[in-house]
């Protein structure tokens, strides 16, 4: 079943999704969409040292993610600088240095292009385990933290008062955003994930009333996305990360008519 | 009766101090069960810090804090709530704890809110916000509340149905209850222990002591003093939510 090339891509893209959805509210929620987006261009960094190491994609992708985000962490104690600059500076220098890297490596012929944008070809039997077992775990754990998570996110003091350890809670979380960024890389490419985990997410916020009806619907239009976005991709012969993006695009826009009328009817 | 196990939370010379400037300093005051413990103090005197101190929100203070249960209410003084979250009032009620609908559904009309219970958040007014974050306080029992300026915001036969019902829970749950207050008319009939800060301790006691306290005179003025006197008188009377009056 798994032999045709877009049979495992779809598999693989429905597998995402799952993940991507709540994971997304979170990013929107939290307004980490520009942390998600520095972690995803590090991964290129992730990407370079495994094809050198002969080392899985996903797991180098995931320590060097999980690296550029301590980085952070630290720079911010320790400098002065704001937290977008800070941010942009991890984001282009590590994406730099990866393709500086790449540069280097001319006994390997890279396909940059599918590491930017996704590449529904490349995707293996393994990819596939990866991306289920993996994302099996991202959601359970995500499951685990969700109230410590969720609290701090509507009010950080509320939830440290009534003895939910948020600080824990948010580390965990960074590590989770680290893990789907590896999970996914193959299929959206690196310069897409974040659509992937925001444009659903910012699509069912139009649609929600409460946070779990946002991520219900979060996941459906990743859902959604994936299948359109890859049919599109096999029919036009276009990249699967942008026209899984694009597809998303559209279901955000049809999603502000939804809300026109709720503000309306506010008013 | 104020034996070791009746205490919750108990401050022990604590302070804390932000960019080389003390907050507050030198607090040391307990909140024992069934009792209810008073901060009052001018703008900027340290009531919140000393509250958030108490919860253990900060971390790096002087002096220490031993806490003693786990299971706390908070109502914060400022809280913002983000556009981007879809909450209802429903959704808030189980912020940090799961419960069932009875337990929300009571908390909230004993507030007087159970009616905006599907509403979201973002559409209440001032006062109703204030009833919910008190009724979702109140709504996992806990054994210390910590209540900063609860009242704000509310009407003014509401604010005494609410103190009412604080002093109420207070009994009915003995859960200690540190309290903070602008409102030194409503307060001090309830309030076992007062402490007046301004950035430091500057005297505590029971409400009589503290209005006859010179220190305190000089911070809020003779006519504070005086309405703290004239206020302590027993209550025959309780206030509902509509406004009515019921005879003990």
């Amino acid at each position: 079943m798994f032999d045709d090339f877009f049979i495992r891509a779809l598999v693989a893209g429905i597998g995402v999704a799952f993940v991507t959805g709540p994971l997304g509210c979170f990013v929107i929620w939290r307004r980490l969409s520009y942390f998600g987006d520095t972690l995803a261009h590090s991964a290129l960094l992730g990407v370079t040292l495994a094809f050198t190491m002969e080392f899985n994609i996903a797991l180098s992708v995931f320590i060097i993610s999980s690296l550029i985000a301590l980085i952070l962490i630290q720079l911010q104690k320790k400098t002065n600088l704001p937290g977008d600059a800070l941010l942009g500076l991890l984001a282009h220098s590590s994406l730099a240095v990866g393709l500086v890297v790449i540069g280097f490596l001319t006994f390997i012929r890279f396909d940059i292009m599918g590491l930017l944008f996704g590449d529904i070809l490349a995707v293996s039997v393994d990819d596939l385990l990866i991306i289920w077992i993996g994302g099996a775990l991202i959601l359970l754990v995500l499951k685990l933290i969700w109230k410590p998570l969720f609290a701090s996110t509507v009010n950080y003091e509320l939830a440290e008062a009534e003895g939910l350890n948020p600080d824990r809670a948010k580390a965990i979380f960074t590590i989770l955003m680290a893990a789907i960024i590896a999970i996914s890389i193959k299929m959206v490419g690196l310069l897409l994930i974040t659509g992937m985990l925001i444009i659903p997410a910012a699509m069912a916020r139009n649609l929600s009333s409460s946070p779990q009806s946002m991520v219900i619907y979060s996941i459906i239009g990743g859902l959604l996305s994936v299948i359109i976005g890859l049919l599109t991709s096999l029919e036009f012969n276009t990249s699967s990360g942008p026209s899984i993006i694009t597809a998303a695009l559209l279901l955000f826009i049809l999603s502000l008519f939804k809300i026109k009328q709720s503000i309306k009817l506010k008013n | 009766m104020s034996t070791d196990q009746n205490i919750l939370v108990k401050l022990n010379d604590a302070g804390l101090q932000l960019n080389n400037r003390w907050l507050v300093k030198g607090v040391s005051l307990q909140v024992e069960k069934g009792k209810i413990v008073t901060l009052i103090g001018p703008n900027g005197s340290g009531k919140s810090t000393t509250a958030k101190i108490a919860l253990g929100i900060y971390k790096k203070i002087d002096g220490s804090v031993e806490k003693y249960t786990h299971k706390v209410g908070y109502v914060p003084q400022k809280i913002s709530i983000d556009w981007t979250l879809p909450l209802r009032v429903n959704d808030f009620m189980v912020l940090t704890e799961s419960l069932n609908k009875e337990t929300i559904d009571e908390a909230l009309s004993l507030t007087g809110v159970i009616h905006l219970k599907n509403k979201n958040l973002g559409d209440l007014s001032g006062g109703e916000f204030q009833r919910v974050l008190l009724a979702r306080a109140i709504s996992k029992k806990p054994e210390l509340l910590v209540l900063d300026e609860p009242v704000q915001g509310v009407d003014f036969t509401g604010e005494i149905a609410l103190y009412e019902l604080i002093k109420k829970i207070s009994d009915e749950l003995s859960c200690g209850i540190l309290l903070i207050s602008h409102d030194l008319h409503t307060v001090m009939t309830a309030t076992d222990h007062v402490v007046c800060l301004n950035g430091h301790v500057c005297c505590s006691g029971s409400p009589m002591d503290v209005a006859k306290n010179n220190e305190y005179k000089a911070l809020f003025g003779e006519q504070a003093s005086q309405i703290l006197s004239r206020y302590e008188h027993k209550h025959d009377h309780i206030h509902t939510d509509e406004g009515e009056i019921k005879k003990n």
